[in-house]
């Protein structure tokens, strides 16, 4: 080879590393803003919505949440009841973890019994005994009694590399040890099987992702190389810079905000129903009037959700009246929002309070949607009843501290099931408060059916899932009869994205997008 | 001028003091910090040994008594939203919002002198008149609309400036500034106006009646009547004399400053500590909270000692000592 040769040569190749970045299809950088960054790299420390967002892109399932509320297959290929109390869980081959391993069932073990040991995991793994290993690439998981939720259940396993977090790191700790305050090696190291790595974080600033080129999907669309994500914590910030084009992606846009990025014609925006519920407890304890049903179906008669959805939330949000969202086994499609102020008057003429009386009420006012807005709007159509609300609204910080108390006569509490069940909504707000068992956590109203307690009870042994599902309708049912609380609405769920950027495909209600699935043009 | 330091040196420790024992007083108000730290469905029970295992049950007097002793060796707790010392994630934070004081600073330099002095000189001249008006309106405009007003203008519809965060930054001597890169700059525009907004109406408004006064005054005329050139008299005569005033409220408008950022920085998600303290109220990160509220502290006794120098330095007849010269 001649000098000249080799110097054009080199030449060319320079020219075409030059040009590489210009051309179509080279490494598509997402710009990313969600309101809040995740906390930890510590998939297991704390259950949130930012964890799961962040396991979804570092990890994968087992198995996970698709539009439809089914399941799809990820790293288990396929799974089958071998018995009451036990789900084969058949592992895919060849997966590897960022740190080059290949996953085994072992691996499964160690995660789930590191599930087991979390203090916001280990609920939704109560009812599980143990994660059998058969052999590198089968594992049983083995529940008490027959449950119906190993599906709902798997679908929070998300393999970590038991290797990774094995020995001691420098100053002596575990490695695998799960630290809720003060740091630890997996809060900020992280070794797992998902589409992306994390490159760098600055926690509250960014965090960069960067496609991991192992990762066993082959047959993913997805042909995002990196990630940028910004939490952006004030609403009209997060929107300026969606339409701004500084961000390809943000999520959530703010009831106020919808229709500006509605009709922008550079971004789209996608809508959801959501699955979290907001609703108003009666404290029956500290009020005998609210003991009374005919008082409690009076109030629910008065307020005017669908106009609250209307009017307040800017139709971002489904006027409800109960708990399960449409898609879960205990939804039953009969049962329909009840504003009548006529019949609300009856009612409390009914029960003799025909003259009212007076209640306090309490709500946060950076927790929902609207919260405190919503607040307002109902001791408003309270007062048409002849209830005189006095009304205090606070920051959560200083909410849930009261909450605990059982501070004021109503209080707002959202929910949004973990497991994407009907059950989970009952366990925590209605039924019966019992400090032994946990359940009714969050009944601040202490409303108590000695049939919804036990049809709850039994819905969590019924692996029939048309059964259960006409267990849980009941429980809708009689609660709604029983006006035990009062329905609002669910929130929905609103992502925008600049054109070109596909999120259609990869958002669903469980607001986790499967990034690594995503599509830029 | 060393005693007059040292002197300084106690008072700010009993500034942080204070300012401790208040805050820490407070906390309970604040909220659960523990609601941020665990999901919705952790048990009453776990909630309460957390509690226990990091200290939170223990008395007033105990949980104070622990964090002085550990502020003696310098350790003002560990956040725990950051998981990291409250001091060094604060540190860390320090430069963005240094970054913003100080070009919000040269706005300020650059526009009140100049305009505040032209409205004295020339009170029925329509610019002044103008600038009266605009500084009313910014006096009263509170920060965060005027940030959002000029997001929407300069980056939603027109496009030219980035929305949020601060962009590139380089690092000299292990301080990491936005001041040096042409992207960092564009990101600082409109957060640094936009503080800017607040305090430069009071400037341009202080400059603008302390000269007024100072143009009225006897050696003023006597100036004037010695036959010296107008402009000698304006700027040596009566503008050095408007800057005593000026420089002393302005030191307290730095410090006051420092609270406008946390409103700015909010608005633009500027990683400075003035966002970082408004995210540690909303979680209730007690140590963090604790420890912002002394560094502010901090920073004002320096503040303000800084002036009380400069005055001396301007003023001849003061004396920082106290004594004869």
């Amino acid at each position: 080879m001649t000098h000249r040769k080799f110097f054009r040569m080199k030449f060319a190749a320079l020219a075409v590393l030059l040009a590489l970045p210009f051309a179509p299809g080279y490494a598509k950088t997402l710009n990313l803003a969600y309101d809040a960054d995740p906390v930890s790299l510590d998939i297991h420390e704390q259950l949130s919505g930012g964890t799961l967002q962040l396991s979804h892109m570092v990890c994968d399932p087992l198995l996970r949440w698709n539009q439809e509320l089914g399941f799809d297959a990820r790293l288990a290929s396929r799974w089958e009841r071998r018995s009451p109390t036990s789900v084969r869980f058949y592992l895919r081959r060849g997966v590897k973890f960022h740190s080059g391993r290949v996953m085994t069932a072992k691996d499964v073990a160690f995660t789930f019994a590191r599930l087991k040991k979390s203090d916001d995991f280990k609920g939704i793994f109560a009812k599980f005994r143990e994660a059998r290993v058969i052999n590198d690439h089968t594992i049983d998981l083995i529940t008490d009694g027959p449950y119906p939720l190993v599906e709902h259940s798997a679908a929070f396993i998300f393999p970590l590399d038991s290797a990774f977090y094995a020995g001691k790191d420098a100053r002596g700790r575990d490695k695998g040890e799960i630290v809720k305050h003060g740091d630890s090696f997996a809060s900020t190291n992280i070794s797992c099987t998902g589409p992306f790595t994390v490159r760098s974080r600055e926690q509250g600033v960014k965090v960069v992702f960067e496609r991991f080129d192992g990762h066993w999907d082959a047959d993913s669309p997805g042909n995002v190389r990196r990630i940028v994500m910004t939490p952006i914590k004030e609403d009209p910030t997060r929107v300026a810079a969606l339409l701004s084009g500084d961000v390809d992606f943000a999520a959530p846009i703010p009831p106020a905000d919808l229709a500006r990025v509605d009709r922008s014609r550079k971004v789209d925006l996608i809508t959801m129903t959501g699955t979290r519920i907001i609703t108003f407890q009666l404290n029956q304890k500290r009020r005998p009037e609210f003991a009374d049903p005919r008082v409690r179906r009076a109030i629910v008669h008065a307020i005017n959700n669908a106009g609250i959805v209307k009017k307040i939330m800017k139709d971002f949000g489904t006027a409800a009246a109960q708990q399960s969202p449409k898609g879960y086994a205990g939804h039953d499609p009969s049962l329909r929002p009840r504003f009548d102020l006529k019949k609300a008057r009856a009612l409390m003429k009914e029960a003799g309070y025909a003259d009212g009386f007076s209640v306090t009420m309490m709500a946060p006012n950076n927790r929902y949607v609207n919260d405190a807005k919503i607040a307002e709007a109902v001791a408003g159509m309270l007062a048409k009843i002849k209830i005189k609300v006095d009304l205090t609204t606070m920051p959560k910080a200083q909410y849930w501290p009261k909450f605990d108390e059982r501070a004021a006569d109503i209080m707002m509490i959202g929910w949004h099931s973990d497991t994407e069940d009907s059950a989970n909504f009952t366990e925590f707000l209605a039924m019966t408060p019992d400090k032994e068992t946990g359940y009714g956590q969050y009944n601040s109203g202490n409303y108590s059916n000695a049939e919804v307690d036990s049809l709850v009870l039994a819905s969590a042994s019924e692996t029939n899932p048309e059964t259960r599902a006409e267990m849980l309708r009941r429980v809708e049912r009689i609660l709604h009869e029983d006006a035990a609380f009062v329905p609002l609405h669910w929130q929905d769920h609103a992502w925008g994205a600049r054109k070109g950027v596909h999120i259609g495909r990869v958002v669903s209600v469980t607001n986790s997008p499967y990034l690594g699935d995503l599509v830029m043009d | 001028m060393f005693a007059f330091l040292l002197r300084r040196l106690g008072q700010a420790v009993v500034v942080m003091l204070v300012i401790s024992l208040l805050s820490f007083s407070i906390q309970d108000e604040l909220g659960d910090p523990l609601r941020e730290l665990v999901g919705q469905s952790v048990s009453e029970e776990t909630r309460e040994e957390l509690r226990e295992e990091m200290g939170l049950n223990d008395p007033f007097l105990a949980q104070y008594m622990r964090f002085l002793r550990g502020a003696l060796r310098g350790d003002l707790g560990v956040s725990y939203f950051f998981k990291r010392p409250a001091l060094d994630v604060i540190l860390d934070k320090l430069p963005a919002t240094i970054d913003l004081v100080l070009a919000a600073t040269f706005w300020i330099l650059l526009f009140s002198v100049p305009v505040g002095v032209f409205a004295a000189v020339n009170p029925r001249h329509w610019f002044s008149n103008l600038a009266m008006g605009l500084s009313a309106v910014g006096i009263s405009v509170p920060v965060f609309l005027t940030a959002i007003f000029l997001i929407y203008l300069f980056s939603v519809e027109l496009g030219w400036l980035p929305s949020y965060g601060r962009g590139e930054t380089t690092e000299i001597f292990g301080w990491e500034t936005g001041l040096l890169t042409r992207d960092g700059l564009r990101h600082l525009l409109l957060p640094s106006i936009s503080l800017a907004s607040v305090i430069l109406p009071l400037f341009v408004r202080m400059i603008r009646s302390e000269m007024m006064e100072a143009l009225e005054a006897e050696y003023v005329r006597f100036a004037r009547a010695k036959g010296l050139r107008e402009g000698r008299v304006r700027m040596v005569h009566a503008f050095k004399n408007t800057l005593l005033p000026v420089i002393t409220v302005g030191g307290v408008q730095i410090g006051i400053m420092v609270a406008y950022t946390i409103l700015t920085e909010t608005v633009f998600q500027w990683p400075g500590m003035g966002f970082m303290f408004l995210e540690a109220i909303n979680r209730a990160d007690t140590p963090l909270i604790v420890a912002y509220l002394i560094v502010v502290g901090l920073i004002f006794v320096i503040v303000n000692t800084v002036v009380d120098i400069v005055y001396g330095l301007v003023n001849p007849a003061v004396k920082l000592t106290g004594k004869p010269a």
